[in-house]
């Protein structure tokens, strides 16, 4: 069997978020901490892409800056089996995230500057050349600024960026959530040609389903920092088995099938501060019963391998 | 016999700069029927949000309506003056947008504001106007709104924000409801509710909805009928359905073809070579010809134009681009 490249085991991530110091103690109110990420294990296998899918707040941006390192886990464990200067992030905001007063090629180059500083400079600049062209850009735009591109381009120079240290594994956020559909259309593309070109493992997070079923080879859909189903990209949409799934599945505009006088499902995500006990899925749930409200449930192996987790697709799976 | 709420005639909008007259909407014709709904889709920078600004007569300047005509419901309004305008919007045509503070005060309770502008356009006393409030935030589907009436903006969520939004844009039962992307800072879940409400206000009130967005998928399930832009011009207009399943000019299908599908896979998603040109650099002929597999030297030097259903581009129009 093929070792995960990365292993995320029990994984949580809390954050303080009471009322300053002093508010508290006049107020009399209570520390407040909200669960980002609540107990998530996922692996990931060397060359395939996992996706996080799940709706704003869910947790996945914190998950993406625990495996990076941006933030520490306040409970569980990740283990990267591979070389820490090969893992990459590509983020939504590719402006936010290139250095607007650095020349593009200046910044293609840094992490490769960073991570072999002795690299002759003829051979930096054929490198940020070469990366250019993989993504689709002008070895001439080396001497742009960020400001002079759209927003695609701008994508692409961060893929280039992530490129240059010749990573194994990337963690792309929302990579097109800010790009136009036709747009998007490139730069999945461009990730896919790289992933089977570089072998690449991506960890690719998305609130978009349609784009996470294109990209990823295992998707693992997210609620209230939790993973609530975690199946093959083609089981997942074949047979989804978290009721949470399925109302998503449900929820989301099919351009091939629209279904036009469909009842939306009700109700908002609740708050992570205080989630709701057992099953923080259970007042939206058609299918909850006594169990959901007083126990946590968990991907059991007798429960579909792992896949779910879920007090009645645990009764089903037994009968 | 449908009623014509909407009807935008050959509407140009301008920007004057320095480097010369920028044309952000270029000669857009298009109507909305009594509760019918219009999507208006198209990539950023289309001109989709300057359209409805134009109808709002919210341009900022030096924007300006350079030609055409604007009627609603038999008035033309297009060329009313400010004070003339303002009475128009709120009463007479409701606009919502993707930011609900936009329309909502951070610093009044929701209540109050939804009073206010009902006083505004209605006869109605203090106490009936707030009975109306309170009808009306049950109407949008508002949960337990005796209690949740007096709160400030910052206390609902931002699909509850979004439905205390909709409540003001009806606050004066206008006939036309302008939509810039009511949904796209929403999660799927609740755009849906959201798209769902509007669907069921229009077809219960015969309210005229101009639903801008840039996503296809709520388009699809939402409107009647779909007007597609690109570079400031109509590229594709017509019944959802046709548009959706049959487009007619390269470039919706291209845009249809690069969204990636739910029931179908693909090893590559369909690409459009290239991107929309910026305002100052339209090319000559039809605006998509660069990009565009099929374009022939008609399509460098006749821009085709449509008023009405149908594609502008001169395969469609004409059969050939010789
Ligand atoms: N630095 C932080 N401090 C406090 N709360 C945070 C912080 N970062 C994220 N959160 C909260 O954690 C939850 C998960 O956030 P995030 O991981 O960004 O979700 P997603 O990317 O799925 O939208 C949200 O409720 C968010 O408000
Ligand atoms: N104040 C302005 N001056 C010049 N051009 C502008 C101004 N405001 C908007 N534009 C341009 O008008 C075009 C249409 O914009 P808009 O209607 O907002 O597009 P959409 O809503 O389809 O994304 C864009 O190319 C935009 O850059
Ligand atoms: S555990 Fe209970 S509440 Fe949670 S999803 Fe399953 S049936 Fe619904
Ligand atoms: S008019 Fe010509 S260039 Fe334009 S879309 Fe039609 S075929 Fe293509
Ligand atoms: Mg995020
Ligand atoms: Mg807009």
């Amino acid at each position: 069997m093929t070792r995960p490249i990365l292993e995320v085991a029990a994984l949580e991530r809390r954050f303080d978020v009471s009322a300053p110091w002093l508010n508290r103690m006049i107020e009399r109110k209570p520390r407040r901490t909200l669960r980002a990420v609540d107990g998530v294990d996922f692996d990931i296998l060397p060359g395939q892409t996992l996706a996080l899918v799940g709706e704003s707040g869910c947790g996945k941006s914190t998950i993406a800056k625990l495996v990076t390192g941006l933030h520490a886990p306040s409970g569980g464990s990740i283990r990267f089996n591979g070389d820490p200067d090969k893992m990459q992030m590509i983020f939504q905001d590719p402006y936010a995230s290139l250095n607007p007063r650095w020349r593009v090629g200046r910044i293609v180059a840094e992490p490769l500057r960073t991570l072999r500083p002795d690299t002759p400079e003829a051979q930096v600049t054929a490198r940020v050349e070469e990366l250019l062209s993989t993504v689709g850009l002008s070895p001439a735009d080396a001497v742009k600024y960020p400001h002079e591109f759209s927003g695609g381009q701008r994508q692409r120079i961060s893929i280039a960026r992530a490129l240059a240290g010749d990573p194994e594994f990337l963690v792309c956020d929302e990579p097109t959530s800010a790009l136009d559909v036709s747009v998007q259309a490139q730069v999945l593309n461009l990730m896919k040609r790289l992933q089977r070109e570089m072998g690449l493992t991506y960890l690719f997070i998305s609130h978009d389903l349609s784009v996470v079923r294109h990209m990823a080879d295992v998707i693992a859909v997210m609620y209230l920092g939790r993973i609530v189903e975690i199946q093959p990209t083609k089981d997942l949409f074949a047979n989804p088995l978290h009721p949470y799934t399925r109302m998503l599945l449900d929820t989301i505009p099919d351009l091939e099938a629209p279904k036009r006088d469909r009842a939306p499902m009700g109700g908002e995500v609740p708050s992570p501060v205080s989630p709701p006990s057992g099953c923080s899925f259970h007042p939206r749930c058609p299918l909850a019963f006594d169990r959901c409200k007083r126990e946590r449930p968990r991907r059991e192996v007798h429960v579909h391998d792992r896949r779910v987790a879920c007090f009645a697709a645990e009764a089903a799976a037994n009968v | 016999m449908t009623e014509t709420v909407l009807d935008v005639r050959n509407l140009r909008v301008e920007f004057p700069t320095r480097r010369g007259t920028l044309t952000a909407v270029d000669d857009i014709s298009l109507t909305i029927a009594k509760g019918e709904i219009l999507g208006v889709v198209g990539e950023s920078g289309a001109g989709k949000s300057m359209t409805g600004m134009a109808i709002l007569g919210l341009l900022e300047p030096p924007g300006r309506i350079a030609s055409g005509e604007i009627w609603l419901s038999g008035d033309r309004i297009d060329n009313l003056s400010e004070t003339q305008m303002q009475a128009v919007r709120g009463r007479r045509i409701g606009a919502i947008f993707q930011d609900p503070l936009t329309s909502l005060n951070p610093l009044f309770r929701v209540g109050d504001q939804l009073v206010e502008t009902i006083r505004l356009h209605t006869q109605l006393s203090k106490s009936a106007a707030r009975q109306r409030a309170i009808e009306l935030m049950r109407e949008v589907g508002i949960p337990a709104v005796e209690e949740r009436i007096d709160n400030y903006p910052h206390q609902f969520s931002g699909g509850m924000r979004q439905r205390i939004v909709i409540a003001l844009a009806l606050c004066a039962e206008p006939e036309l409801i302008i939509a810039d992307e009511p949904t796209t800072a929403l999660d799927v879940s609740i755009q849906a509710q959201i798209t769902a409400l509007l669907k069921r206000l229009c077809r219960e009130r015969g309210t005229a909805v101009m639903l801008v967005t840039h996503d296809m998928g709520v388009i699809a399930e939402t409107a009647d009928r779909v007007a597609v832009m690109y570079a400031g011009r109509l590229a594709e207009l017509g019944a959802v359905e046709d548009v959706v399943r049959r487009p007619q000019h390269p470039y919706t299908t291209g845009l249809m073809g690069s969204i990636p599908s739910l029931r179908r896979d693909e090893a590559e998603l369909q690409m459009i070579p290239g991107a929309m040109p910026r305002l100052g650099a339209i090319p000559e002929g039809c605006a998509f010809n660069p990009r565009c597999a099929f374009a022939g030297p008609k399509c460098r030097r006749d821009t085709p134009r449509i008023h009405g259903n149908g594609a502008a581009c001169w395969l469609a129009l004409e059969g050939a681009t010789a």
